[in-house]
Formats: C-alpha cells, sequence, structure tokens
C-alpha cells in the first residue's frame, strides 16, 4: 500500500469495501423491525426486553411495529391456541420478504407445558421458525441473544 | 372464612319454601342444593329477599366417576350478600336430557358464564340467547371438561371465525355513504393487547354495536388442573394473571389450605402479603403504563417499568425467577428469606414511590390525559353489580368493597391502610384509584417489613410440606419423607370449598372440589377479568373507536385469566 503524501488525509480511514449483498445484509441486521406476536406471559417478558433496561434498541431492534407490512421479525411471544393459529399464518404470509421469525419461550416452540386439547404444539407447524429460545418465560438477557442470532444469520447468510 | 348463623339459616330457609333439602352451614358458608326445574325461582328468593344479591361465579362439575350422584352434572352458583357479608353455594343437578334455567333475568353478567358452561360440559341453559363457543373455537366438537375428555384430544381450527352479530341487517339496500360499516379488531392489534378480538358495527367513527370474540389465550388451565396433583397446579396459576403472579399462587394454595384445615405460620403469611402487594404495584403499573401507551403516551411506559424491574430483582433474588414465580407451596413457601432481602425490600419501596411521583407528575393533571380519559368509558354501579364487578373497578364507580377489609386474612385487620375509591367509574377515575392502592400498597409493605416475624416460613408437618434440604440428603426418613410427598403429593380431602382473595384485578376465586382420591376433581378459577370483559360493550357502544382503546387498556384485561 503506498502511503499517501504528507499532509493529505488517510484515504484508507474513509473507504472499506464490501459486497452490495453484505452491505444490505448489514443494514438490514441493525435495523430489525420486530412484530411482537405477543399473546400471554412472555409478551410481558418482552415489553421488558424493550424497555429501560434492557433496552433492545442497542441492537436496532426497538422500533416495534404492528403491521406486518411494515416488519421483518416476528417474535412470537406466549402460548399460540388452535384457536389463533390460522391468524398466526395469515399475519406471516402478509409480512413481506426478507422476513424472519424468533420462537420465544416453551410454549410458542413446543406448547410448553400445556398439552391440552386447545393448545398448538408448537408454532413451526404453521409457520417457518429461524432462532428457538428457550424459556418459561427466557430471560430477557436470552432474548437479546436470539435477536443477535437473528443478526447473525443475516450476515451469514449475505456471505454465503 | 366466611360467617354464618344459625339465625340466618332458618331465615334463610323460611324464604325458600318450594326446596327440597334445607339450607345448610358449610366451611365456606351455606349450601344449598336444588334440581334444575326449581333452581331459578330459589335463587330469584335468595336475590330478592335473602340479600345475596351479587353472582360471583357459575360453573360446571362433571360426577362421572362418581357413583353415589344420580346425575350427571351439577352447575355450581356462587352467591355474595354484601350487607350480611356472607356466601352461599347452589349447586343444582342435571344431566344431559334436561336444561337448567338461565340466570340471565337475575344477572347480565351471567350470560358469559353459563355459554362457557355450555362449551365445556354441553350443560344446556333455557332461555339463554346464544349458547355458542366461547372459549374453544367454532369447528371445535365435544365438550372438554367432561371427564371422559381425552386433554390430549388436540382439535385444529381451519378458518377464524368470520365477522358477524347476533341478528344481521342486510347492508345492501342503504346508501353507501350513510349505511353502517363493519370493522374488525384484534385479535392481533396493538390495542387489543395480542388477544382480544372485537368485531364493532361502526358509522364513521362511532361504535353502534360490537361483539366480542374471546378465547384466544384458552390454555386449559382447568383441565390442566385436573390431569395434575394439587402442588403441580401452583406453576399454572402463575400463568393466570401473569402480571401478578404471586397472588395467584397465594390465592390458590390458601384455599387448598383452607380445605386441609391449616395455616401458614406467621412469617410465611407476612410474606405472602408483602408478595401480594409487591404484585400488585406491578399489576398496576403495567395497567395505567400500557392504557397511556395506547392512547399515545409512551414516556410513562418507560416511567412505570422501571419499578418492575426493581420488583423483578427482588423476586429473583427469592425464587429464581422473574415474572413466573410460583414461590408458594402448600403450607408456606417455597424458600426461606435471602439474607438482607427485607432491607433491599425497603429500598425498593422507596424507589417505587419515587417512580410514582413521576408517573403521577406525568399524568394526573395533563390536559391531553384528563380530556381523553374524563367520562370516557364509564359504567354506573348498578351495571358493573350486574356484571359481577369486583377491585378497582368497582371502586371506581364509589363502593368501597375490598376483601382485604371485608374478610380480612392473614394481617390485613393488623396493618393500616385505606380503601380508595372515586365517584365517576371512568377511566380516568379507574387510574387515580390505581394509583392510590400502589400507594397504600407501599405503606403495607412498609408497616410489614418494620415488624416481620420470626420464625419458619412453612408449616412443620410430614404429611404436607417437604422436608428441609439437609434432611434429605443425611437422613433416610427425610429422604423417604421427601419421595413419598414428590410422589404422592398432599392428600386433600374430600371436599369442596370456596376461596377468594382480593388480587390486583378484583375477587379472584377458586373453587376446588377433591374427591379424596390424591387427584384434584375440580379446579375452577374465577378470573376478574371474565366478568369484567363482559361489560365493556356496554361500556363503549355510542362512543368513539379510540374511547373505545381508551376503556380497554384501563379495565386491564390479562388474557391469562379472561380464557384461562
Ligand atoms: S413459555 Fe411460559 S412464560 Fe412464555 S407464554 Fe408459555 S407459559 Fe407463559
Amino acid at each position: 500500500m503506498k502511503t499517501a503524501p504528507k499532509g493529505s488525509p488517510d484515504v484508507n480511514q474513509f473507504i472499506f469495501t464490501t459486497k452490495a449483498k453484505e452491505f444490505l445484509a448489514w443494514g438490514r441486521k441493525h435495523a430489525l423491525w420486530p412484530l411482537p406476536f405477543g399473546t400471554a406471559c412472555c409478551a410481558i417478558e418482552y415489553m421488558a426486553v424493550v424497555g429501560p433496561k434492557y433496552d433492545v434498541s442497542r441492537l436496532g431492534a426497538e422500533v416495534v411495529r404492528f403491521s406486518p407490512r411494515q416488519s421483518d421479525l416476528m417474535i412470537v411471544a406466549g402460548t399460540i391456541v388452535e384457536k389463533m393459529s390460522p391468524i398466526l399464518k395469515r399475519i406471516y404470509d402478509q409480512m413481506l420478504e426478507p422476513k424472519w421469525v424468533i420462537s420465544m419461550g416453551a410454549c410458542a416452540t413446543s406448547g410448553g407445558f400445556y398439552r391440552a386439547y386447545h393448545v398448538s404444539q408448537g408454532i413451526d407447524k404453521i409457520i417457518p421458525v429461524d432462532v428457538y429460545i428457550p424459556g418459561c418465560p427466557p430471560t430477557p438477557e436470552a432474548v437479546i441473544q436470539g435477536i443477535t442470532q437473528i443478526q447473525e444469520i443475516i450476515s451469514k447468510k449475505a456471505k454465503s | 372464612m366466611a360467617s354464618t348463623s344459625e339465625e340466618r339459616l332458618n331465615f334463610i330457609n323460611s324464604k325458600l319454601t318450594n326446596t327440597t333439602t334445607p339450607t345448610r352451614s358449610v366451611a365456606d358458608g351455606y349450601e344449598l342444593a336444588t334440581d334444575a326445574k326449581d333452581s331459578f325461582s330459589i335463587i330469584k328468593a335468595l336475590k330478592e329477599s335473602c340479600g345475596f344479591t351479587w353472582m360471583m361465579d357459575r360453573c360446571g362439575v362433571d360426577h362421572l366417576e362418581d357413583e353415589t350422584e344420580s346425575k350427571r352434572f351439577e352447575v355450581v352458583t356462587h352467591l355474595y350478600a354484601p350487607d350480611t357479608n356472607e356466601r352461599i353455594r347452589i349447586k343444582t343437578f342435571t344431566d344431559e336430557k334436561e336444561s337448567v334455567p338461565t340466570l340471565i333475568p337475575l344477572w347480565r353478567g351471567a350470560n358469559w358464564f353459563e355459554r362457557e358452561t355450555w362449551d365445556m360440559y354441553g350443560i344446556e341453559f333455557s332461555g339463554h340467547p346464544d349458547l355458542e363457543r366461547i372459549l374453544t373455537h367454532h369447528e371445535f366438537q365435544g365438550y372438554p371438561l367432561r371427564k371422559d375428555y381425552n386433554p390430549e384430544n388436540y382439535q385444529e381450527l381451519s378458518e377464524p371465525l368470520p365477522i358477524h352479530f347476533d341478528d344481521d341487517p342486510s347492508l345492501e339496500d342503504e346508501d353507501p355513504l350513510e349505511a353502517n360499516q363493519w370493522i374488525n379488531i384484534g385479535p392481533s392489534h396493538p390495542a387489543t393487547h395480542g388477544t382480544l378480538r372485537i368485531m364493532a358495527e361502526v358509522n364513521g367513527e362511532i361504535i353502534k354495536r360490537t361483539n366480542l370474540e374471546i378465547g384466544y389465550m384458552h390454555r386449559c388451565f382447568e383441565k390442566m388442573g385436573e390431569t395434575h396433583k394439587w402442588n403441580q397446579i401452583i406453576p399454572y396459576t402463575d400463568r393466570l394473571n401473569y402480571c401478578s403472579s404471586a397472588m395467584n399462587n397465594v390465592g390458590y394454595c390458601r384455599a387448598i389450605e383452607q380445605m386441609i384445615g391449616v395455616e401458614v405460620p406467621e412469617a410465611g403469611q407476612a410474606l405472602r402479603m408483602i408478595l401480594s402487594e409487591f404484585s400488585r404495584i406491578m399489576d398496576h403499573f403495567v395497567c395505567v403504563g400500557t392504557n397511556a401507551v395506547d392512547i399515545g403516551a409512551l414516556t410513562t411506559f418507560w416511567y412505570s417499568f422501571a419499578p418492575r424491574e426493581k420488583i423483578y430483582e427482588l423476586l429473583e433474588e427469592y425464587c429464581g425467577a422473574r415474572l413466573t414465580v410460583s414461590l408458594t407451596r402448600v403450607g408456606g413457601m417455597a424458600y426461606d428469606l435471602p439474607e438482607g432481602w427485607l432491607k433491599r425490600a425497603e429500598e425498593a419501596v422507596t424507589y417505587i414511590e419515587k417512580q410514582m411521583k413521576l408517573v403521577d407528575g406525568l399524568l394526573t393533571k395533563n390536559p391531553i390525559w384528563i380530556s381523553r380519559t374524563k367520562g370516557v368509558c364509564a359504567l354506573d354501579q348498578e351495571s358493573s353489580i350486574q356484571y359481577g364487578y369486583t377491585g378497582p373497578l368497582l371502586r371506581a364507580t364509589g363502593l368501597n368493597f375490598d376483601l382485604r377489609k371485608v374478610e380480612p386474612y392473614y394481617f390485613y385487620d393488623q396493618v393500616e391502610f385505606d380503601i380508595p375509591i372515586a365517584l365517576n367509574g371512568d377511566v380516568y377515575d379507574r387510574y387515580l384509584v390505581r394509583m392510590e392502592e400502589i400507594h397504600q400498597s407501599c405503606r403495607i409493605i412498609r408497616q410489614l417489613l418494620k415488624n416481620f416475624p420470626t420464625g419458619p416460613m412453612s408449616i412443620d408437618d410430614k404429611r404436607i410440606t417437604l422436608p428441609k434440604k439437609e434432611d434429605v440428603y443425611n437422613s433416610i426418613e427425610g429422604l423417604m419423607n421427601h419421595f413419598m410427598l414428590v410422589i404422592h403429593d398432599v392428600q386433600v380431602p374430600k371436599g369442596e370449598y370456596y376461596s377468594f382473595t382480593e388480587a390486583a384485578n378484583g375477587e379472584l376465586g377458586f373453587y376446588c372440589v377433591s374427591n379424596g382420591s390424591g387427584w384434584p376433581t375440580r379446579i375452577r378459577c374465577r378470573g376478574p377479568s371474565f366478568a369484567h370483559y363482559q361489560a365493556f360493550p356496554e361500556m363503549i357502544e355510542g362512543k368513539m373507536i379510540a374511547d373505545a382503546v381508551a376503556g380497554l387498556g384501563s379495565i386491564n384485561i390479562i388474557a391469562g385469566e379472561l380464557d384461562r
């Protein structure tokens, strides 16, 4: 690398090169707009993640949108019962590509400890899931880790 | 425990001329058995001549496995007499071929309770206007709470219920500019907190009629209650009103303890009170915070969530969980207190009071808040009672009724606190009542922390509570005791009991039936939200959609306790 003439600024400080695809992914992963499909106790814990102490805006994922058209990350927080399943599917279908899904908590993942006639035994029967977060409810730290995993998925996919 | 007296018993019996079996005194009040055809006139007489003017609960019980009962089903109604502070249980026996007269002419609130009973048991109610599915979905087959329904018989739903109203007017020949429109709000909608669905017929911004659909959170708590043992149900109770889990734990365990006939030691009682009051504070803060968010005031939400985090820290330190705490056991508490916990609790109270002032400063005199909430979605006292309202919503209509004063349990008669009431029953008054209750809860906690009793947290009875861990690891008796209790759990004697506590939203009742076999026969939860939500159409019809959003936030419907 040639050194710049004396007195002029070092251009390498200001320039970096990347692929368009990766650049887009970089933007996307730091500006996730979650759609909280919150139904139960996990949704209260999700509120804590957005709240002042855990502050999910540090990851750029605080712009919560309840419209499927405006969001790209669906966070299913809470029990999904049979009555709700078709609605969950419809909302997911209404989201635009690219989109990701986090299944937050035991209930969304597998029905949790509700092995009962009206509880759907896992949302992955209805919609595809990218990250499962264990817990009942998961701690806010775990949710934050789940979101960072989505970010990794986004950048890995762009690199592949 | 409810008071009963010989004199009143004779009085009640003298008023009920057409019963075959007389009323009797039982541990939780009075009890009366009727058959289906006389039940209406008897309940009417109880309401009109004996002062039992409040209907608290109505539910079904299935006696399939009990050969001593001649009829399979029972409809159990719990009434309350506010003037004399008495409770009565009316047991109406029925079977598949017979229908029970509806109580809607006496209490409008009976509607949903009966619909639920039909949905769960298939018990017919004659005269009921719409016996449709309420908690389960509309394609559901069978009656899930019947004993012969397999809890793992999952039934999928293909399509959501289309928007509809009771009597469909044809919109076709109306002028489209004048005609009413149908709009669907929820269940996935920010203002409905994710699980409530409101079908509304609107004219411009004005709501003309509504049809509510619930059940989007029906997690089969009561069925789970029948497939688990007594202590195993405690984690399920956490998830009823998950904004204040500890209170549900306390309410449930208290019911079982009353059935067994034991009382928790003083330290356990005091701790249950402290944790309940902290839960009340959390619950009210969530309600006020989300109510404000729903009508556009986001800052309040951040301020009101901060004290919750403080309380979460206390809970986490005590039991390891933040939200779903399961911190009671039948016969006491799950753990001893960590060192220094009481002091940190005191600090938390100070912090809560400080934070409360901030919320108060943001809202109470804020002209925007006042104009969005004053006079909005009010419900008068008479209608509130018709629908079985309790708790802050009832107190906001000017009625001084709080179970902690009326029927004090634990040390509620020894601590000083006031019951706030307001007069108009609108969104603003509900807010004021909740804020003052937070303040009163802080007062209660401070007094308890100052005089915290010493001694064990749980009763010392090998048949009820687990032995200490040292004993389990170091002695064969302790080990065996632990095994036996975990395998067989506590044995609750044959009988039934309706127990209630003042939870954050109102009367949280547990009606438990045991046949003495070690498994519960029936665990019924009377969640306050179920009664409250039913009156919502009455509050919002004729109002603007935006007002309905404010109103919905103010009645604090928690799906876990609404749909169970
Ligand atoms: S996983 Fe646990 S906390 Fe989350 S919704 Fe289910 S029961 Fe509630």
